[in-house]
């Protein structure tokens, strides 16, 4: 398949233009000796549409997941996403536009970026935002950075409840700038050790970093650790579930400087690890802090109103190695249907939600919890949970996959969060569920009533 | 327009959701909750359909028409990329099965594991590069990975090296990578006759503190630096690494492969030369390659394939058991869906396809270069790759500068190029056609370009009005930064 529409003898005639006889010449300054090797792969031509949709259902067939009835969470969640989300992302003038450096051509953009950054504020209480970021784990990066600029110090505190994976992410990405990163274990069932971690934040600190829900889907209200920070000039940084936001206490609620987190689960889908939304707000006082685009509201040359990109004096492609982040393409598109989610779900619609995950995720709990050798926490959760089961997880996320329709039980604790206890706890046995407004009520008791045979056997 | 907001309705609805069937009616206690619930809008589906429909109608993008962007190569995305991309049996999967594997031993997830590995192994092909991590979300995240993981080496070798050199004409996040990575810059100033980094300047900025020296090449001058071999050499003789941005790599495939040329370590973007779209702004991807001795640098997870005995064909896992890893830089393995449609893409291409892309790219750009030469100045008149620069220091003596000329070609009804980059060229205009634009599409924008270069003469106040054909004129981008109105609450 070739998307080059010039004929044969349209090239001869562009050939002649630019005063050369063959396409070779035009490579004249690449040197005969650092030619690619001739092996079939440059021999070889192209699929058809036709070969390549069925290579990639052949593929597809070979993905065993489609049927199973999943529990898995983990930052991550299956929820329902609404038809229009993809029509109106399917306009291609969204889709195949770039970057709105010419806002003449992308109004559009443009007022949704910033239709962006106000559902952003308003879900987070937050006073700004920004285009996006790639994801929430990059966002907490990106948080930490934009602290140690503003306090010049050079220490992060980060509670080990922070999803594993990001804690992670944040070590790879801050190895090379001189900042500290100091991690504090949760308590066995899974909660903030407030103590320990208040005594972690001294005046060297920069920033504190805490989630809620956190790990193990336990809420929280860390406004106590907050006013701890702002006595010592730490600057505090929440990770956040924006559906989790519907009913619990807002970053801006309880004090926070900043507040991030993983946008998938406004309307994107899983798509096996992204693309995904990372989302930033913050103060206005912090604006100049901030990484990435930011779209403003403006005006024309005729005082007829239209957005813009703003400051742009802090990107990269002005301030060069002095920009307050690398970032340039972001997570536009998955921006979009954040918002057009938003938008289409509603106020009452995204409590609604909220409220269904919550209220099934307690049904699951209280029902798992029945089952005989098993343990769940009695934290305040949002949707997820953690259970101890009487049998290592692993072994109960397999056989649970091979019994009815196959169930996704849940992700194991040991896979990613064997670190965030303190020395003697035990993971093997640890199992995180979530439950999102998908499942049913059969889906929930057949998977209870099979965790009880699985779990006697 | 109004904004979305202004559109709400008290207890209008746009999404009906199925009733609770729980025996639960629970609250979040009180210490926790929320005092009132987010204010978000209240619109029914057709009023969000209306609304960002007509947003669309005031965007542009590569289906509109011609979207010659320099550096961006925005060229046509293929419809199938976003069917497959699309398909449930990819779209819907948890990242988390990734790590769980069957009873059998087997993968949950094997069809999207091959759709990895097999990426990472053309992309090896394409580049002449030893490994590839697909983790890095879009082509600045590649730079930063490609820098850490340079970093880690010169760690891990007990180097204490601090600077990174870079000529002047790179890409701003080339400079910002570095740093981001904990490197210190040093430009290096590109030849003001040539266009290309020389060997003199280079041996001239080099030291034993240069951790490596980062590239694009063709640059952003559209030039192929024709030396690579001994810059390589020389880098390679201070224990520096040679990085390669892959931002133009759509000029050079089948061509040239940057792991032939002495570079270490070299990042694409999926979202330019392998067709996927640009999304307004992304998401892209970024993968870098690495030569072997980079390789366990990488970021974890890596994919690794294992065959087993007794069975045929191989399986996949994902692996951490790398001790000297930089550590993951995505939630697991990338932008997948991105990767799937860069797959599909290059298997509709073949080898030989891409090497037809390029060919292309590069007749179409020095086709451009040499139907406006006499019309506009050319600071480097010599055989480009696949974009051009152009100046519009003769228009700017008429005051008729580049964005005058960008916003001339708005109301010609086609995108302007990128302007005043790179910095190296006074009033620059970049100009990248890309291999998919019809020879009817060039002909068309040289002819508008041959119109505004007249208008110049003739009447260039009607050019410092444009764009008149918009929704809206010039916008007044210093009253904007000083309002910061920024969100609408």
């Amino acid at each position: 398949m070739s998307y080059v529409s010039i004929t044969p003898e349209q090239r001869q005639e562009m050939l002649r233009v630019c005063g050369v006889s063959a396409i070779g010449e035009l490579f004249a300054d690449v040197p005969a000796s650092l030619a690619p090797p001739a092996d079939e792969f440059w021999e070889t031509g192209g699929l058809s549409e036709l070969e390549v949709l069925a290579e990639c259902e052949r593929l597809t067939s070979k993905n065993h997941t489609a049927a199973m009835t999943s529990f898995l969470g983990g930052g991550f969640y299956d929820h329902y996403i609404p038809a229009a989300i993809d029509a109106i992302t399917s306009r291609s003038e969204f889709y195949t536009s770039y970057t709105p450096y010419q806002p003449e051509l992308s109004q559009g953009t443009l007022q949704a970026i910033y239709e962006y950054q106000s559902q952003i504020c308003r879900l987070t209480g937050m006073e700004i935002s920004n285009a996006s970021l790639y994801d929430g784990g990059t966002a907490i990066f990106e948080a930490c950075n934009m602290a140690a600029a503003h306090t010049s110090r050079r220490k992060i505190v980060v509670d080990k409840g922070v999803n594993p994976i990001y804690r992670k992410m944040l070590r790879a990405h801050s190895a090379g700038l001189d900042i500290e990163i100091v991690e504090i274990p949760v308590l066995g069932g899974g909660s903030l050790d407030r103590g320990g971690f208040a005594g972690a934040v001294d005046d060297s600190a920069a920033a504190v970093v805490l989630q809620n829900p956190n790990f193990f889907g336990i809420v929280d209200d860390h406004s106590d650790i907050v006013d701890k920070c702002k006595e010592k000039g730490v600057m505090t940084i929440q990770s956040v579930y924006p559906v989790a936001l519907a009913l619990i206490k807002t970053p801006a609620e309880q004090g926070f400087d900043i507040a991030v987190g993983e946008g998938q689960s406004l309307g994107i889908p899983l798509s096996f690890g992204g693309p995904y939304l990372g989302f930033i707000g913050t103060k206005k006082t912090l604006v100049r802090r901030m990484p990435g685009r930011i779209a403003a509201r403006a005006e024309d040359v005729n005082g007829k109103p239209g957005f813009v990109l703003s400051l742009q004096a802090r990107e990269q492609h002005i301030r060069r190695e002095k920009a307050t982040s690398n970032i340039c393409t972001n997570s536009a598109l998955c921006a979009l249907r954040a918002h057009i989610y938003l938008s289409l779900i509603g106020k009452e619609g995204l409590t609604e939600v909220a409220s269904l995950c919550h209220n099934k995720a307690i049904y699951a709990r209280e029902r798992i919890g029945s089952v005989p050798g098993v343990k769940v926490s009695k934290q305040p959760i949002f949707n997820e949970f953690l259970v101890e089961l009487p049998m290592g997880a692993l072994e109960c996320v397999r056989a649970l996959a091979g019994v009815g329709g196959g169930f996704a039980a849940g992700i194991p604790a040991g896979l990613f969060g064997g670190d965030c206890f303190g020395a003697g706890v035990n993971t093997d046995n640890m199992l995180i569920v979530a439950v999102t407004e998908k499942r049913t009520k059969e889906e929930i008791d057949s998977f209870v009533d099979n965790l009880a045979q699985v779990i006697k056997l | 327009m109004k904004i979305i907001f202004e559109k709400s309705i008290k207890n209008r609805r746009g999404v009906t959701l199925p009733k609770n069937d729980v025996p639960v009616n629970a609250a979040i206690p009180e210490k926790y909750a929320r005092k009132s619930p987010p204010e978000l809008c209240e619109i029914s589906e057709l009023d969000a359909v209306r609304h960002f429909t007509a947003l669309s109608r005031k965007n542009y993008g590569v289906d509109t028409n011609f979207y010659p962007l320099g550096s961006c190569t925005m060229k046509y995305n293929p419809k199938i990329c976003e069917k497959i991309a699309g398909m449930g049996g990819f779209a819907g999967i948890h990242p988390v099965f990734g790590r769980l594997i069957m009873n059998n031993g087997a993968s949950w997830t094997h069809g999207a594991m091959t759709v990895l590995h097999n990426l990472e192994d053309l992309l090896c092909r394409i580049t002449g590069m030893d490994a590839f991590t697909l983790q890095p979300m879009a082509g600045a995240h590649g730079e930063f990975t490609g820098m850490a993981v340079i970093a880690a080496y010169h760690r891990k070798k007990g180097n204490r090296k601090t600077v990174v050199l870079i000529p002047d004409e790179a890409h701003g996040t080339n400079p910002s990578s570095a740093a981001a990575a904990g490197y210190k810059v040093r430009t290096v100033p590109t030849d003001p006759k040539t266009g290309i980094l020389e060997i003199e300047a280079l041996k001239a900025a080099m030291d034993e503190n240069v951790a490596a020296v980062m590239m694009t090449n063709p640059n952003t001058l559209g030039l192929f630096n024709p030396r690579i071999k001994e810059i390589a050499d020389i880098a390679h003789s201070y224990d520096a690494l040679l990085y390669y941005d892959g931002a133009n790599l759509n000029a050079i495939m089948g061509k040239f492969r940057p792991g032939d040329g002495g570079f270490d370590v070299v990042h694409l973007n999926l979202h330019k030369t392998f067709g996927t779209p640009h999304g307004g702004g992304g998401p892209g991807a970024g993968p870098v390659g690495v030569k072997s001795i980079l390789e366990p640098f990488l970021p974890v997870p890596r994919l690794a394939a294992k065959s087993s005995a007794g069975k045929t064909g191989a399986h996949f896992e994902f692996s951490d058991d790398y001790p000297d890893s930089i550590g993951p830089v995505a939630p697991f393995y990338g932008n997948f869906s991105v990767c799937l449609k860069a797959y599909v893409y290059i298997l509709m291409m073949g080898g030989k396809g891409l090497t037809e892309v390029s060919e292309q790219a590069v007749l179409s750009a020095n086709y451009i270069m040499h139907s406006l030469k006499d019309y506009y100045d050319v600071p480097f008149l010599k055989t480009c790759m696949h974009e051009c620069v152009l100046t519009a220091k003769r228009q700017a003596e008429r005051g008729v500068g580049a964005a005058d000329i960008a916003k001339g070609l708005i109301d010609r009804g086609i995108h302007p190029p990128t302007v005043y980059f790179p910095l190296v060229v006074k009033e620059a205009l970049m100009i990248e056609p890309t291999e998919t634009e019809s020879k009817e599409t060039l002909d068309e924008f040289i002819a508008a370009m041959i119109d505004i270069a007249k208008c110049a003469e003739t009447d260039p106040e009607s050019l410092k009005r444009a764009p008149v054909t918009t929704p809206l004129g010039r916008l007044n981008e210093a009253k904007a930064a000083k309002d910061m109105d920024v969100a609408f609450l």
